[in-house]
């Protein structure tokens, strides 16, 4: 399909949109005025509509297909959510407009710092994070800062998992720490004599996911909690995985001290491609005076926000305004409509689905990366033998999947399982969707056997097939050129 | 259930599958001692009804009369085609395009945007978003830092003239990495950095200059002049732009004789709503030979294996998910929604609408400026050139004249006599291409009422 600056015509315009031409002098200095043209395209309104429409027909999506992307929570979007946060005077609202004319929006925060609070067991939240890999970011920097605070400053290590996310340790070394790589026992628990060998002095904290990228519950995760806080370091709860334990169990209570969430996985607030996701911090209340700021108070006068001036040893601002608001409306509207049952019930249907799916896997002939472990909200399988046997890879799988109409879970993570996938079906789904998925499993076992081509060349149906993804890389072509086509022949 | 869509009979036969029970044995590697068993404080469910009733209640609240607000956000007409299209399930609900052949949608609007977003800058590439105007700009300084390779000292030098928000998220990101910023000085006569105040740092290694332009009080800076002493000094240069003023502005890689290395900026006045400061995106470009540092996603143009055009993520290898602790960046989520609207925004417009919607506000601005400051007590603060925002003194109180502005349905800008501002009483106020001749009088009118009232 054409890129639409090829559809693109001198001088066509779609009028109506920007205002009427003003007849105005400019009193800029000409040094200081624009010369050029950038490349942007002349459509009509309708070549505009009709191209992006069919654009976004080439994407699966949750609206349109089964997105089990393990560890990224592609639950069901609610609409009545999205239309409730897209009311005109929510998106009118200017960030920095006077609190006369903000507590409704002030409102929604406040009461979403407080019901998330209560949901991790812990002692305050500032939303103003704007994705998970931000609220990493600010959970390690109050961590630094708590340490700092009591002039401890000999603390320069994080400990990561090696089956944790990679914004993880990008985080920590964000924030200025070396990290230490944790290895996983056999059966996807820390190992805890390993995790005592290597806390010390220099340990500034632990970053964990709880149950673990792996699809378990570590259940010593209190004795975790005790060894890190007698060697004086803190521990990190990333709530990537929050779906599994929502309303069963509160990090607070695990003994974490501070958590990130991911509104976008738990709180069912879209993905949007890409983004925007947002990221809320929660903190016991040693961290509390970090928090990041802005964040919301209410006083006799109304809801406010509460400034450097208030919160003296935050660590400071992390966006212009205060975060992804838009996004904070939506998972405060989703927490309304589910309410404490609702709220309950997401883990509990999120781990059921995730369970029938692994042990109707099993049954089919999957291996389980831990099959004697219960499931958490996903599971793990591996097709190491299928990889060895019969030279067809979990990556095959996954672009086979693809022309059934099924998004493909997670591949090849986490890196310590080989050739594996991580499946995460989410609440949302029907059982009638899980057994398509298994019925569809097994073809595709049946199909690396029988046609084993097939799946190493997968997907065939798709918009395109397999892309040169060494060629993207060498022969970069991130900005398109009117004439790239014709210098490329004359290259050739 | 709400979204689950298990009926009782599903439930029991996966139970069966499963070899338990009841739903709660699916939790049985979970500690007793730790586990609840209901949510206190958490409020009981509403139906879609209630809920729709309670948001418009507070919806109500707020965003009431005429907002004459920037200060780094801007209201602008978002064509209808821009949300509409934006938000269609297959583009709001997908995720990050890991899975390229089934995210063609997404990635082609990226390469899109990347296109759009370079070339408006005058750069060579763009990277897929960040997440806003502000962190954009803390990603990019540590980019400079690992990119200046003559500069040792990881030190910045910070006009301060830039966004007091974007100076504080400055020193946020960069501050845990022993990267120091030094503010310097704007001229109080005419609201921009002189180049006289840089020569102390001539003799010192700096990494790199930030500019801002059109700066936080709305005038412009020399741009060329500035770019050219950071260049002397072996400086990179990082450009802090608004995008609907490069329109008419020159762009970032056109100043001085080099052009900046890095322009980024706040996506927001490109078809995104006010909507309580997000979600917005941040962008950055830069030349060619930083293209390895960049942070976040980039999408490449390649081909598939029958030669057919495609798109796919590409430059992994400094990414968080492939290079772990040595990732150029933590990032992983973009805006990638916010993009995609600010794509079709960019496509309905054109460069001509573009250009419509620049003049138009700074028409408006210099409009409203003449107005207001032919009222008693109302003056300009800067005698610099200015795009469409507008610093203006007031001879009362400035808490005062915004309270009186409120009641009569003005929101009257954002006052620069708080958090440390060298300024004392100034106003700095912004009339987009949204305000008509009307509201600029309503608003003149209502202030000149409370400057009498000394």
């Amino acid at each position: 399909m054409s890129v639409i600056f090829e559809i693109s015509r001198a001088h066509r315009q779609a009028a109506l949109q920007a205002p009427k031409e003003k007849e105005i002098s400019l009193e800029i200095p000409l040094e200081l005025q624009r010369t050029t043209t950038p490349t942007l395209p002349e459509v009509s309104e309708l070549q505009a509509v009709r191209h992006y429409t069919r654009l976004s027909q080439k994407n699966f999506s949750i609206d349109t297909n089964f997105y089990p992307l393990g560890s990224c929570t592609m639950k069901y979007n609610p609409q009545g959510v999205h239309a409730l946060a897209m009311l005109p005077e929510f998106l009118r609202r200017h960030p920095l407009a006077p609190l006369e004319e903000s507590q409704g929006f002030l409102s929604c925060a406040y009461e979403l710092q407080t019901m998330l609070a209560s949901l991790c067991g812990m002692a305050a939240v500032s939303l103003t994070p704007m994705a998970g890999a931000q609220g990493e970011f600010a959970g390690v920097a109050m961590i630094r800062a708590y340490h700092q605070d009591r002039k401890d400053t000999a603390r320069t290590e994080i400990l990561c998992p090696d089956a944790a996310h990679g914004t993880n340790p990008a985080s920590a070394v964000m924030c200025g720490y070396t990290v230490k790589e944790l290895p996983t026992g056999a059966d996807g628990n820390i190992d805890l004599a390993v995790l005592k060998s290597m806390v010390g002095p220099q340990t500034a904290g632990i970053m964990l996911t709880n149950p673990s990228t792996l699809g378990v519950f570590d259940e010593h995760i209190q004795e975790v909690a005790r060894i890190m806080h007698e060697a004086g370091g803190l521990l990190y709860y990333d709530g990537a995985n929050f779906n599994a334990i929502l309303g069963k169990v509160k990090p607070g209570d695990m003994g974490f001290d501070v958590i990130h969430l991911n509104l976008h996985k738990t709180f069912a607030t879209p993905h949007g491609g890409g983004g925007p996701g947002s990221g809320p911090v929660g903190v016991s209340e040693r961290l509390k005076p970090y928090l990041p700021i802005p964040m919301v108070m209410k006083d006799k006068t109304g809801y406010r926000w509460m400034t450097k001036k208030d919160c003296p040893k935050s660590i400071g601002r992390l966006s212009a305004f205060a975060g992804n608001a838009g996004i904070l409306l939506r998972a405060y509207i989703y927490c309304r409509l589910l309410g404490k049952e609702g709220l309950h019930r997401a883990a509990e249907f999120a781990t059921l689905n995730a369970n029938y799916l692994m042990a109707k896997m099993k049954e089919a002939g999957f291996k389980c990366a831990y099959p004697k472990r219960r499931a958490s909200h996903e599971f793990i399988i591996t097709f190491s033998e299928e990889a060895k046997q019969l030279n067809v890879k979990a990556l095959d799988f996954a672009k086979g999947l693809l022309d059934y109409g099924i998004h493909a879970p997670t591949t090849y993570f986490p890196l310590l399982i080989p050739e594996c996938w991580l499946i995460e079906p989410t609440e949302t789904e029907s059982k009638e969707e899980l057994d398509e998925f298994i019925s569809v499993m097994k073809q595709l076992k049946e199909e690396a056997k029988t046609n084993p081509e097939q799946l190493r060349t997968a997907p065939h149906t798709l918009p395109v097939r397999r892309l040169d993804d060494v060629k993207a890389a060498k022969e970069l072509d991130l900005v398109w050129k009117k004439r790239r086509i014709l210098n490329d022949i004359h290259r050739e | 259930m709400p979204y689950i869509p298990h009926t009782k009979e599903d439930v029991k036969e996966m139970l069966a599958a499963i070899g338990v029970s009841r739903l709660q044995d699916l939790f049985d590697e979970i500690p007793e001692s730790l586990r609840i068993h209901s949510l206190e404080g958490i409020p009981e469910g509403l139906g879609e009804m209630e809920t729709a009733r309670l948001m418009e209640d507070k919806a109500k609240q707020d965003a009431r009369g005429l907002c004459f607000i920037g200060a780094g956000a801007y209201e602008h007409h978002i064509p209808a085609a821009v949300w509409k299209v934006a938000t269609r399930g297959e583009f709001m609900t997908a995720y990050t395009p890991y899975q390229a052949e089934a995210s063609q949608g997404t990635l082609q609007v990226l390469y899109e945007y990347q296109t759009m977003m370079a070339t408006l800058m005058g750069m060579d590439v763009s990277n897929a978003s960040l997440y806003d105007g502000a962190s954009a700009l803390g990603e990019a300084a540590l980019m400079a830092v690992r990119a200046n390779r003559h500069s040792k000292s990881k030190k910045l030098l910070v006009a301060g003239t830039l966004h007091p928000h974007y100076v504080q998220t400055l020193q946020s990101i960069v501050e845990t990495q022993n990267i120091s910023l030094e503010m310097i000085p704007f001229d109080k006569k005419t609201g921009c950095i002189q180049k006289e105040v840089l020569a102390p740092y001539e003799k010192e290694d700096i990494t790199a200059l930030v500019i801002s332009q059109p700066n936080f009080f709305g005038v412009l800076e020399e741009v060329d002049v500035l770019t050219n002493w950071a260049h002397e000094q072996n400086a990179l240069v990082i450009g802090v732009v608004n995008p609907v003023a490069m329109a008419l502005l020159k762009e970032p890689g056109q100043w001085g004789t080099k052009g900046a290395d890095i322009a980024c900026g706040e996506g927001q006045p490109l078809g995104i709503p006010l909507s309580s400061g997000g979600p917005y995106f941040g962008f950055i470009t830069c030349k060619e030979a930083l293209v390895r540092q960049m942070p976040g996603r980039i999408i490449g143009r390649t081909v598939d294996l029958e030669g057919k055009e495609g798109f796919s993520l590409t430059l992994q290898a400094r990414e968080q998910h492939i290079r772990r602790s040595k990732a150029t960046s933590n990032i992983c989520t973009n805006q990638g929604l916010a993009v995609t609207a600010a794509t079709i925004h960019m496509a309905l417009l054109g460069f001509e609408g573009l250009k419509k919607v620049a003049k138009a506000c700074y028409a408006n601005t210099h409009a409203l400026a003449k107005l207001l400051t032919a009222i008693p007590g109302v003056s300009l603060c800067f005698t610099g050139p200015y795009f469409h925002e507008v610093t203006l003194n007031l001879s009362r109180p400035v808490k005062d004249v915004l309270k009186g502005l409120l009641k009569e349905g003005i929101q009257g800008g954002f006052p620069l006599c708080e958090e440390g501002s060298p300024l004392e009483n100034a106003l700095l106020v912004c009339a987009t291409e949204t305000k008509t001749e009307e509201d600029l009088k309503q608003f003149a009118k209502a202030l000149e009422g409370l400057m009498k009232g000394v």
